[in-house]
């Protein structure tokens, strides 16, 4: 069972797609690409698109944290977008706050956060 | 009765999937069905970690005009030793949050473990439908 999440690149942000349900494997395998490719490209910032996931549980929102805070230490931003309502309930309930992640509701606030909204 | 047996981490995406479709099944709120599948999301990761293999099982559950999804997850790895020290919020000895047991308390209506040291865990949730 091997489905790559997906990491798409747009300017100097890149953008990680995370399907519907992701294995704890699968979530660590992205937090270790998603790392390397914001210092393979030098990217600015990263999005990690949460829309479709069925669950954020303690773990899943570890490796998210974990994901944002060493990202964080390569000089670059990470925004979690997409939290669905009854997934940012659960999250609560279970104690997880994502402490100092930014997070967004859609990708074109996200985009806005790491100053590459799409200017008219 | 729903069965699954939890070896892998695969598993624990395999056991919340389906508890959230029994939910639905059983006409449970979409905010209900995802703190159903988080909460087995937790216990199933649990076994894998603490325990390496177990079970998940799903039944329905009546009390007086009441109905409910009980969900029953049992291992017989390590157990606990100190029930009311492992329901402490940050505490943990498996290098993790710490918050998985009291965090999953709060996610459901009742909230039951049984340990023999040793011997294994049971952790029984029920989900009331309002």
């Amino acid at each position: 069972m091997n489905r790559r999440v997906p990491i798409l690149r747009q300017g100097q942000t890149l953008i990680a797609s995370v399907k519907d349900a992701v294995s704890d494997q699968e979530m660590r395998d992205l937090q270790a690409r998603l790392l390397s490719d914001v210092v393979n490209t030098g990217a600015s910032g990263a999005i990690i698109y949460v829309s479709a996931l069925d669950v954020l549980d303690s773990f899943g929102s570890r490796m998210l944290s974990d994901i944002a805070g060493a990202i964080r230490l390569r000089g670059a931003r990470t925004v979690i977008v997409g939290i669905q309502p009854e997934m940012a309930l659960s999250m609560v309930l279970l104690g997880l706050s994502m402490g100092l992640v930014e997070t967004a509701l859609d990708l074109d606030a996200g985009l806005e956060i790491l100053g590459h909204g799409v200017r008219l | 009765m729903t069965s699954c047996r939890i070896l892998a981490d695969g598993d624990v995406v395999v056991a919340r999937q389906m508890a959230r479709k029994r939910a639905g099944e059983l006409g449970f709120s979409r905010v209900d069905q995802a703190l159903i599948a988080t909460a087995i999301s937790e216990l199933a990761r649990n076994i894998v970690h603490y325990a390496k293999s177990g079970h998940i099982e799903i039944t329905e559950v009546n009390r007086g005009r009441r109905f409910g999804l009980q969900v029953v997850a049992s291992d017989q790895g390590p157990g606990i030793a100190d029930i009311d020290l492992a329901m402490t919020d940050g505490y943990s000895t498996g290098n993790s949050l710490g918050l998985g047991l009291p965090g999953t308390r709060r996610l459901v209506d009742e909230f039951d473990i049984e340990s023999i040291p040793g011997r294994g865990l049971t952790v029984t949730f029920i989900k009331w439908k309002p």
